[in-house]
């Protein structure tokens, strides 16, 4: 063994590598785990906080809001004029009702919700045959927003323009509830147990 | 669950079986199939058309003369969309020599779909098509002013870099399939899903729908003695039908020998 082998292995052992590779590691782990995920996507607040909870109250169930088109379509986030209906004049002294009337309502425009679901443009997907064909709830792709009391804030992925719902909060893939993701994956996994078919043109458009 | 399904050719459910039968001495050649396809299915175009070897056109028509001189001359139009082969083993041409697995064959509705988000451009699949039914996007498509409004939301259009083609408008059955299931129905009806060509189609030369229901058009007319398909000696088995009284036509369906046979 030469005199420089000797140095290598001396210098190997030394507790200042032991203590660089676990600065190290945990460095890495946490620019992975906890900056990585701030960086990659941009936080955007919903047009105005909208609760749940108290409109599930005062318009008795979800088909007032969200309901089936006669062609089979289906009509996703309501419109303004829904709101007209009940919101003409304030109902009550919420800052955000307020907001609702002298933003929206007066000047009659469109609220621009963003939406935590939103598949890519090449994806199709039917409410028709999960919610009529499937009976599927609502809750089991989107979890307590029905009966949430407060928006939630919408992330965006700076590279793709998804919604971060897509791939899910947790940055490891990771998934307790059956909502938690929904990447084609996801679509797969569940289609797999109920048997149905599994081209390509199901999915994508 | 769906227990009106048959077992196909290949062991699978097979539900439908969509394809065309096209009336060669009705059609004129008047093109409204390809402006109406354009438009339904978001196909891009560039300023100068003239160059057909780069411009994209999912259904095509095709001139063909008999070579004949006045006053013997005759010319016919073929219109060519995708044919959807099944292949007679069950291999279409493009979708056995895809690498990526961006095109497949869906037994339940006998099409053959295109993915172009996952299509990476090798163009295997424009190679093995006998009918030139696949295009590549050499640019990204470009919108004149304001045309970008009034796109389709039911076609995702295609990039850069991307091979596509005709998927027999499916984006129609999709929405036929939604609008059965809030009525509470599985099936389909005939009219309920049909192609924006044969839609548009003014001398109803076009006649869509599933080649294995007996009561629609289709099942009848291709069993008419004067329906051909092109190139059927390939074993493509393709979906789209032909159909002409003139025995020149018919003949010009496949690469016949002087003397030889043809239907
Ligand atoms: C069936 C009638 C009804 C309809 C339809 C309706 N609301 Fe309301 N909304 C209410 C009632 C009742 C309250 C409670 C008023 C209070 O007590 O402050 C309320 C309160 C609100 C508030 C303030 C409380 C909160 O949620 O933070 C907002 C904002 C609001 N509505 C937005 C909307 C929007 C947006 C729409 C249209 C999608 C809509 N509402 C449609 C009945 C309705
Ligand atoms: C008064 C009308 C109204 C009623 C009733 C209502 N919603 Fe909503 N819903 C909305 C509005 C407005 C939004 C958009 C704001 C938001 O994301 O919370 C929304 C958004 C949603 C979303 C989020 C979609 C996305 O991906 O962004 C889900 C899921 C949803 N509603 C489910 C339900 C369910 C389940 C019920 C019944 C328990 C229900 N809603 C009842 C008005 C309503
Ligand atoms: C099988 C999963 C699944 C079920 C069950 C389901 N959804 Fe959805 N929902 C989705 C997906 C995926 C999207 C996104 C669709 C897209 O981007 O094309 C979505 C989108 C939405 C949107 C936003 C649509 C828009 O374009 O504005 C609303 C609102 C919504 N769902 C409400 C509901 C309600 C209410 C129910 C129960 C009746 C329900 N969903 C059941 C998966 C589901
Ligand atoms: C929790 C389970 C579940 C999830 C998650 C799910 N699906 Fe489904 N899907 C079903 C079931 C069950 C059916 C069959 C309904 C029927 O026809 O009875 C179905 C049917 C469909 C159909 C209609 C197919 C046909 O031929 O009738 C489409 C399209 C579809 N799903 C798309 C999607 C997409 C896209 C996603 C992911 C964003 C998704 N699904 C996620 C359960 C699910
Ligand atoms: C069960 C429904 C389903 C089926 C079947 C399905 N996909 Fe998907 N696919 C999705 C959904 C949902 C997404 C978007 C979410 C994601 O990126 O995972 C997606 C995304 C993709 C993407 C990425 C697109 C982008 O812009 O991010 C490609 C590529 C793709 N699919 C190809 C295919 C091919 C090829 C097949 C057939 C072999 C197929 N898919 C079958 C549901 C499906």
């Amino acid at each position: 063994m030469s005199a420089q082998d000797e140095k290598n292995k001396a210098a190997a052992s030394s507790p200042i590598v032991i203590v660089f590779f676990v600065v190290g590691l945990a460095v890495s782990l946490l620019v992975g785990w906890s900056i990585f995920p701030k960086l990659l996507y941009s936080q955007k607040k919903q047009p105005i906080d909208f609760s749940h909870s108290i409109h599930l109250d005062a318009a008795g169930d979800c088909e007032s809001c969200h309901y089936f088109r006669e062609d089979g379509s289906f009509s996703g986030i309501p419109e303004l004029s829904n709101c007209v209906e009940c919101h003409e004049e304030a109902q009550g002294e919420d800052p955000e009702e307020i907001k609702l009337i002298e933003n929206y309502i007066e000047p009659n425009k469109e609220i621009p919700w963003l939406v935590y679901s939103r598949q890519p443009d090449c994806v199709f997907f039917s409410h028709a045959a999960h919610v009529n064909m499937g009976e599927l709830e609502c809750k089991t792709c989107h979890g307590m927003i029905g009966e949430s009391d407060h928006v939630e804030i919408y992330e965006e992925n700076r590279i793709t323009g998804y919604s971060r719902n897509i791939w899910g909060k947790s940055i490891g893939g990771f998934k307790s509830n059956t909502w938690d993701r929904m990447k084609m994956d996801d679509c797969a996994e569940c289609h797999d147990e109920h048997g149905t078919r599994q081209a390509c043109f199901v999915c994508h458009k | 669950m769906k227990e009106e399904h048959k077992e196909g050719a290949h062991g699978h459910v097979e539900k439908y079986k969509y394809g065309m039968v096209i009336d060669l001495d009705k059609c004129t050649g008047c093109g409204a199939c390809m402006v109406a396809c354009m438009t339904e299915n978001n196909v891009p175009f560039r300023k100068d058309e003239s160059d057909k070897l780069v411009s994209t056109a999912w259904m095509r028509v095709f001139k063909a003369t008999n070579g004949k001189s006045y006053p013997d001359i005759d010319v016919c139009y073929f219109p060519r969309p995708c044919m959807h082969c099944e292949g007679d083993h069950g291999h279409s041409p493009c979708v056995s020599v895809c690498p990526a697995v961006a095109t497949d064959y869906d037994f339940e509705t006998g099409i053959v779909s295109q993915i172009p988000t996952r299509c990476f451009g090798c163009r295997y699949c424009m190679a093995a098509c006998p009918y030139h039914a696949r295009y590549f996007n050499w640019w990204d498509p470009v919108w004149p002013d304001k045309m970008e409004k009034a796109l389709s939301p039911d076609v995702s259009p295609r990039m850069r870099g991307v091979v596509e083609k005709c998927t027999f408008c499916f984006h129609r059955f999709q929405r036929a399939r939604d609008k059965a299931y809030v009525e509470g129905r599985r099936e389909i009806r005939e009219d309920e899903y049909q192609t924006a060509c044969t839609q548009a189609c003014p001398a109803d030369a076009i006649t869509f729908g599933d080649l294995n229901n007996h009561e629609h058009e289709v099942y009848k007319l291709k069993k008419s003695p004067y329906a051909f398909r092109l190139l059927e000696r390939l074993g493509t088995n393709p979906k789209v039908y032909y159909m002409s009284t003139r025995s020149w036509v018919r003949r010009e369906g496949d690469n016949y020998l002087k003397g030889e046979k043809s239907k």
